[in-house]
């Protein structure tokens, strides 16, 4: 640490044009008194130009001092002379300022495509993709990105990690865009990625105590394939697409329901078996590549604490069951905590949602990935049904996107910290 | 089905509120002026007689078409029993609906369009990204004022009707003093999820308020893989 304050100080140096080419820093191991007394006069004496970086000598702690290098082989002597051990901890300070100097001016540009990432817009998949890469690299401690599989056309499925070490830490899952029409879901998670970032980087709270003892993954685009088919053109055939792109047993009729597919009451009522059906549950549970990824790697990993999705339309926050009515077990502190998250929600900009189960709320629904999570014990598990509540629908103007987020994180974040609060 | 007091937050109450949000709309609906539901404050469902099913509701509404002023509304709301599906009944009062007349807006759209030289026409409002140009949005509040005949028509217990999209507009022949709009509109059922295609022929005029003249299901492709290649 100590090291860098120092290059950053030759940094400023720099500016005044000085330049370090061939000086080394040498780290000096003072053994006793003597050398002590020695290195005090060095300090005194300017014939050398010996620029200490350690101040208050002791045969405690290593000293650095930075060598000019027409004074290299003279010092050097010196010490092996005077019998004090050193090593050369930077070998050339000139190439160490210039690697550091390439390395900022890189993660400046970074950061400053995110910063200019235009959040108010809707992107298609490459952008999305590319801006998971670009957010990676400015926070290369706290963010990876994880494959957790390919699509049935072969694409790739992301999910952003946010960790700050650990091993398997418990864990939060949030997804966007299981149904590709859903433009504003995938469009307010790119901003919940940027704002968990910028968040933790400013060490605003809760977001880094959360960090310091959860992971959170995000998986932007569920549905990577019928989000590419919804961008091919502004016809309702494709703008309006909801499915996967599967080849079903009707060849005229591809794509199913992802969130019908999963393993949860899966071809009870609230789907249709039909391949025509904008509710097509598949063939069978699990059926679909994009939901056997998101299920396999929830069930490796083992210890997801909670399971959010992000829809739209209807302004609706939503838990446990879709497929039946009866009360989940949890269900009182279910809904006391969904109903906190909604005040929180509606104090960003007065948006009305609604909470409740997903069955008394919108309708039967089987195989619904808030099911699965919540049978695999993922007791926080919720579903969001984001802006509006008809007036755009789908076509939510993206005016509203940067608005929607953030409303969104409120709530996301008041469940993040309850969770945080309350291990299980 | 419960009977009774319902829960305003869970869909029946909600569904049977759309509903009568539909026949107000086709009642009150204009260029500039169309209703969405704001929330329901208290619901009641009851059978009745003939096998049919009543809700009575509370509930507020919002004016999104320009005055995004708020209205209180009483409503019952009758889903017959029939074997063949026939459209619900709707009872209505709105606070503050009757000082509604035509606004200065409204004349001056209708002025501007019924002259012959008019022959508006366009697709794809809103576009992918929720676009409507100034001019398009009293076209596209009359698209869903009309959808709202077939919204109402169409409507039971278990569906849920919004307009998604007009695929596309145009004007006709203007006949006595109507303005005569030729609209391809898509409709999203909530439930079931599906997108359904209509056509229609509507006339307007700011006394005449919003009428139907015509409408034609039409059906989705299930047997293309390709849209068919229309512009």
């Amino acid at each position: 640490m100590r090291l860098y304050l120092a290059v950053f100080a030759l940094l400023v140096a720099v500016h005044c044009e000085e330049l370090f080419n061939g000086d080394q820093v040498l780290r000096i191991q003072a053994e006793s008194e003597d050398h002590i007394q020695v290195l005090k006069e060095l300090e005194k004496d300017m014939d050398w130009g010996l620029d200490f970086w350690t101040h208050g000598f002791s045969t405690e702690r290593p000293i650095d001092i930075r060598v000019p290098h027409a004074s290299l082989y003279a010092f050097k002597d010196f010490l092996m002379e005077n019998n004090i051990p050193f090593t050369v901890m930077i070998n050339n300070v000139q190439e160490l300022l210039d690697r550091e100097r390439a390395e900022m001016v890189s993660n400046a540009q970074t950061e400053r495509k995110t910063k200019s990432f235009n959040f108010a817009a809707y992107h298609d998949l490459e952008t999305i993709y590319s801006f998971m890469d670009t957010l990676v690299a400015s926070h290369p401690n706290l963010i990876s990105k994880v494959k957790i599989g390919s699509t049935y056309e072969n694409r790739p499925m992301y999910a952003l990690k946010f960790s700050t070490g650990g091993e398997k830490r418990p864990a939060i899952w949030i997804d966007a865009g299981i149904h590709a029409r859903e433009w504003v879901s995938h469009a307010s998670a790119v901003w919940i990625a940027d704002r968990i970032a910028t968040d933790f980087k400013q060490n605003r709270a809760p977001v880094p105590s959360i960090l310091s003892q959860m992971d959170i993954f995000l998986m932007i685009v569920a549905n990577p394939d019928g989000y590419v088919f919804s961008h091919i053109s502004p016809r309702e055939f494709h703008r309006l697409w909801r499915k996967s792109r599967s080849v079903t047993s009707n060849p005229n009729c591809p794509g199913v329901d992802l969130n019908r597919n999963f393993d949860a009451e899966f071809s009870g009522p609230g789907a249709s078996d039909d391949p025509c059906g904008e509710d097509y549950r598949g063939p069978s549970a699990q059926s679909e590549i994009e939901v056997k990824n998101i299920a396999d790697f929830i069930t490796s990993h083992g210890n997801f604490k909670s399971f959010m999705t992000l829809h739209a339309y209807s302004q609706l926050l939503m838990y446990p069951y879709a497929y039946s009515g009866t009360n989940a077990p949890d269900q009182p502190e279910l809904h006391d905590v969904a109903t906190q998250a909604n005040k929180e929600l509606y104090s960003w900009h007065s948006t009305i949602y609604k909470v409740g189960s997903i069955f008394h709320t919108i309708e039967q629904a089987s195989g619904a990935s808030v099911d699965w999570a919540y049978q695999r014990g993922i007791k926080y598990s919720f579903a969001f049904e984001l802006r509006d509540t008809g007036k755009y629908g789908f076509l939510l103007p993206a005016d509203q996107i940067v608005s929607t987020a953030r409303e969104t994180w409120l709530a996301l974040r008041y469940i993040m910290q309850y969770v945080c609060d309350h291990p299980y | 089905m419960a009977t009774g007091d319902l829960v305003p937050t869970h869909f029946p109450a909600r569904r049977a509120a759309q509903v009568a949000l539909h026949h107000l709309n086709t009642r009150h609906g204009s260029p500039f002026r169309v209703f969405g539901l704001q929330q329901v404050h208290k619901a009641t469902a009851e059978d009745v007689g003939t096998g049919g099913r009543k809700y009575s509701l509370d509930f507020s509404v919002t004016d999104y078409g320009s005055s995004g002023s708020v209205l209180r509304c009483s409503a019952d709301v009758l889903f017959p029993r029939t074997e063949k599906h026939s459209p619900p009944e709707v009872q209505l009062h709105c606070e503050g609906l009757q000082q509604i007349s035509s606004s200065p807006e409204e004349e001056a759209f209708y002025q501007k369009h019924i002259s012959p030289d008019s022959a508006v026409s366009a697709h794809d409002i809103p576009d992918s990204y929720g676009n409507i140009s100034q001019d398009m949005k009293p076209f596209w509040h009359l698209a869903r004022v009309a959808a709202s005949f077939i919204m109402l028509r169409e409507s039971s217990e278990n569906t849920e009707y919004n307009m998604a999209q007009v695929a596309n507009v145009s004007q006709q022949e203007t006949s006595e003093k109507q303005l005569m709009l030729k609209y391809h509109v898509l409709l999203h059922d909530f439930v079931s999820q599906e997108i359904i295609h209509w056509k229609l022929l509507s006339s307007w005029s700011p006394d005449g308020g919003v009428r139907v003249l015509e409408t034609e299901w039409q059906p989705k492709c299930p047997h293309a893989t390709k849209p068919p290649s229309a512009n």
